[in-house]
């Protein structure tokens, strides 16, 4: 297996961005990725996209965006694991490489949600969850979400401050990233009293609906250090991906996210490194609960001690393991295909040390975990810096 | 030639529903909505108050600060609204019989979501101003219609303004300094033939709709009359909730005592058409001569216009003339439960 690189990130800005349409986000964050890497030829193109039928009524995309960016010959392929799309696309490109199937590939992830209203948005999203079991019966996101929080603050005595003390954290790490669609310094009492969506969740509780794209360029270590030419070098050497029941019923244990567990397993196994060795993660916090599950299910923290690492600043900016340092889903907004990618770009801009005001201090290595549904699949990666 | 409003006048029915009212029936979260959108209560018609009746109420109240226009010399009447009581069929000729405007007069209904109010004013001045006509009416009214259990159920409200344009100087209460449009194509609220209730863009109709339209259209007023938020003793917006007036008015420069007498919305509610005519007849009827008034409308689909007005001496005479604003608004109040608001608005299925 060939070790590889990421040699180039792009990403548009995260927001409501009304007058972009799907094919002009993701050629922004593609071309950005390109000229990042310096190149302008790849050998494939990997697409995350949950649902861009459901979302603007677009199906094909690979062949599509392939195109869009006068690519068209080169071969393209989508990837879709509802909002681990995007982690799967770069997974996907990732074994390309390694494998000695591609030497260079452009991974993209995309999402255009704003072009269907709220009603809309909710049913797409819904889709992620078990049709027949769940979705026909009334439950959506927020409604599944509040009853994996339910569980763990029964099983563990977590708080509804700690879940809103995830939001502000979050909050105050999107302030100082340029690409956040929340710039917005918000407080406990803010969450707490923010409008209620499915209690325990309020609205502050929960990541929103966002449009935009995220790209980054793989190719061999080999070939990232003759292009680095001296400079730092970002490898992947950890990835892992596990499912789990798209089905809440048919899950033994509720307070655990088993798939992220799993998924964390196997990068650490295949990247020789242990919790204490990750020196900033970005988790996937769809809602506040799910972050503080993910930094216990990745071995952070003991299971129950989520919550209480949150209120006392452990994964914070500059705590013990800083968490979602770029604001994450919760206030860099979540264009569910373009999450994963866009988390990697993140990890990508810390270990270079080009995170500006946000940056972790001496960051070699990085984690990042994307998760689809509610935890029926995750992806895991590790990054160092050489 | 110096063209300005003769006689104004407003309407709002006395009947009431408090916003928790509404949110007790769908269970929703009252305080949230009332921090949210700064909405407490909304106007509902009567039984027998529509767009037509508000209109002629309002028309009444604007003759009677004219002066004594004779209705006779009215030679154009229009009425802006989304509720028409009829699809096909006139609102402005029922309005102009009841006025004693009828027959040599032109009339016309206008609609463009909630700007077909300003609409009127827009046309009726010009009217004047071009010399086609002595004297000539315009009116924003509307019930305005929101789906049961929408967020537009918690606003949409009832209400009507007149304005009388003329050009005598000596009956001038206000005169137009300036106006100015803004207007895209942007669908953020639309209601197509046979639709009951409308439908919108949920938070399309804000950033890109009504945010973009009201401060465009109120910032290019200032720039083309060379006036700042500090020479304004008075500016009112669109208002379909309490909060977005308040936001575009203070993104502008302007400050709460320069909004808050044309800010009717939370407790009058979102009158579409009637929303920013009505506050400026509010605003009238506590100004003082020469202050300046910037007063900017929206209307989803998507427009905005704007109007500076110099109010003149003539104001204090005639302020009293007529039923004042805010005391329709906070005086001989009815309260409503769901059940006879949902009988009121046409919501509930009768035999056939």
């Amino acid at each position: 297996m060939r070790d590889v690189a990421v040699i180039g990130v792009g990403m548009t800005s995260f927001g409501e961005l009304w007058e972009t349409p799907l094919r002009s986000l993701w050629a922004e964050a593609a071309l950005a990725a390109l000229d990042d890497a310096g190149i302008d030829k790849v050998d494939l193109i990997t697409i995350g996209c949950m649902s861009s039928g459901l979302f603007t009524g677009q199906e094909h995309l690979a062949s599509l965006l392939a195109d869009e960016l006068g690519m068209a010959g080169v071969p393209a392929t989508r990837v879709e694991s509802a909002c681990a799309s995007g982690g799967l696309a770069v997974r996907a490109a990732f074994a390309e490489v390694a494998a000695g199937l591609s030497d260079t590939v452009l991974v993209t992830g995309v999402e255009k949600m704003t072009d269907v209203d709220g009603a809309d948005a909710t049913y797409a999203l819904g889709t992620a969850a078990d049709s027949e079991w769940e979705g026909f019966h009334g439950v959506t996101f927020p409604g599944l979400y509040a009853m994996l929080a339910r569980v763990h603050m029964q099983k563990y005595g977590t708080t509804r401050e700690q879940l809103a003390q995830v939001a502000v954290k979050n909050h105050a790490n999107g302030l100082l990233n340029p690409h956040a669609q929340y710039h917005l310094k918000i407080d406990v009492d803010g969450v707490l009293n923010s409008t209620a969506v499915a209690d325990p969740l309020n609205l502050f509780d929960c990541s929103p609906v966002t449009d935009g794209a995220a790209a980054l360029v793989l190719t061999t270590v080999e070939r990232a250090r003759e292009i680095a030419g001296g400079k730092p070098v970002v490898v992947i050497t950890g990835s892992g991906m596990a499912t789990d029941t798209v089905t809440l019923a048919n899950r033994g244990e509720l307070a655990e996210l088993g798939a992220v567990k799993l998924a964390g397993e196997r990068a650490y196994a295949m990247a020789g490194r242990k919790p204490e060795d990750i020196n900033l993660v970005e988790v996937h916090d769809c809602f506040t609960i799910a972050e503080i599950m993910a930094t216990e299910a990745l071995g952070f923290f003991a299971p129950g001690q989520g919550g209480p690492a949150v209120e006392q600043g452990l994964t914070s900016l500059h705590g013990r393991i800083p968490v979602n340092t770029s604001g994450g889903l919760k206030s860099k907004g979540h264009p569910v295909g373009a999450t994963g990618v866009a988390q990697i770009v993140e990890i990508t801009t810390q270990l270079r040390g080009q995170a500006g005001q946000r940056q972790v201090e001496g960051a070699k290595i990085g984690m990042a975990q994307n998760m689809g549904g509610s935890g029926g699949s995750s992806v895991v990666h590790i990054l160092e810096v050489i | 030639m110096s063209v300005g409003i003769v006689g104004y006048g407003a309407f709002v029915p006395r009947r009431r529903i408090k916003l928790e009212e509404i949110a007790k029936v769908w269970g929703a979260d009252a305080p949230a909505y009332k921090r949210g959108l700064q909405l407490f209560e909304k106007s509902v018609p009567g039984a027998d108050e529509d767009t037509v009746t508000m209109s002629v109420e309002a028309t009444r109240n604007a003759l009677a600060r004219s002066g004594g226009v004779d209705p006779a010399e009215i030679g154009a009447l229009y009425v802006g609204s989304e509720s028409h009581p009829y699809a096909v069929k006139p609102s402005g000729t029922i309005v102009s019989e009841a006025i004693g405007a009828v027959p040599v007069l032109h009339v016309a209904d206008l609609e463009f979501a909630c700007k077909a109010g300003t609409e009127s004013l827009f046309i009726a001045q010009a009217l004047v101003k071009a010399g086609e006509v002595k004297y000539a009416v315009g009116i924003g009214a509307d019930t305005s219609q929101g789906a049961p259990g929408d967020a537009l159920e918690y606003s949409a409200a009832a209400g009507a303004a007149a304005f009388i344009f003329g050009a005598d100087k000596d009956l001038i209460l206000a005169e137009i300094i300036d106006t100015y449009s803004w207007t895209t194509d942007t669908p953020d609220f639309w209601r197509r033939e046979y639709m009951h209730y409308p439908r919108h863009g949920s938070r399309f109709t804000g950033e890109p709709a009504y945010f973009r339209h009201t401060m465009n259209s109120a910032q290019g007023m200032m720039d083309k009359a060379e006036l700042e938020p500090k020479d304004f003793a008075h500016a009112i917006f669109h208002q379909p909730n309490g909060k977005f007036p308040m936001r575009v008015g203070k993104k502008l420069g302007f400050t709460h005592e320069q909004l808050e007498t044309g800010w009717l919305s939370p407790w009058l509610g979102n009158t579409y058409s009637g929303a920013s005519p009505i506050g400026l007849t509010a605003v009238l009827d506590i100004a003082s001569p020469g202050d300046l008034i910037l007063l900017t409308s929206f209307g989803s689909g998507a427009g905005s216009d704007s109007f500076v007005i110099r109010v003149t001496d003539r104001i204090s005479e005639v302020q009293n003339l007529a039923p004042k604003t805010r005391a329709q608004l906070d005086e001989n109040k009815i309260y409503l439960e769901y059940g006879a608001y949902a009988k009121l608005r046409g919501k509930i299925r009768m035999a056939e």
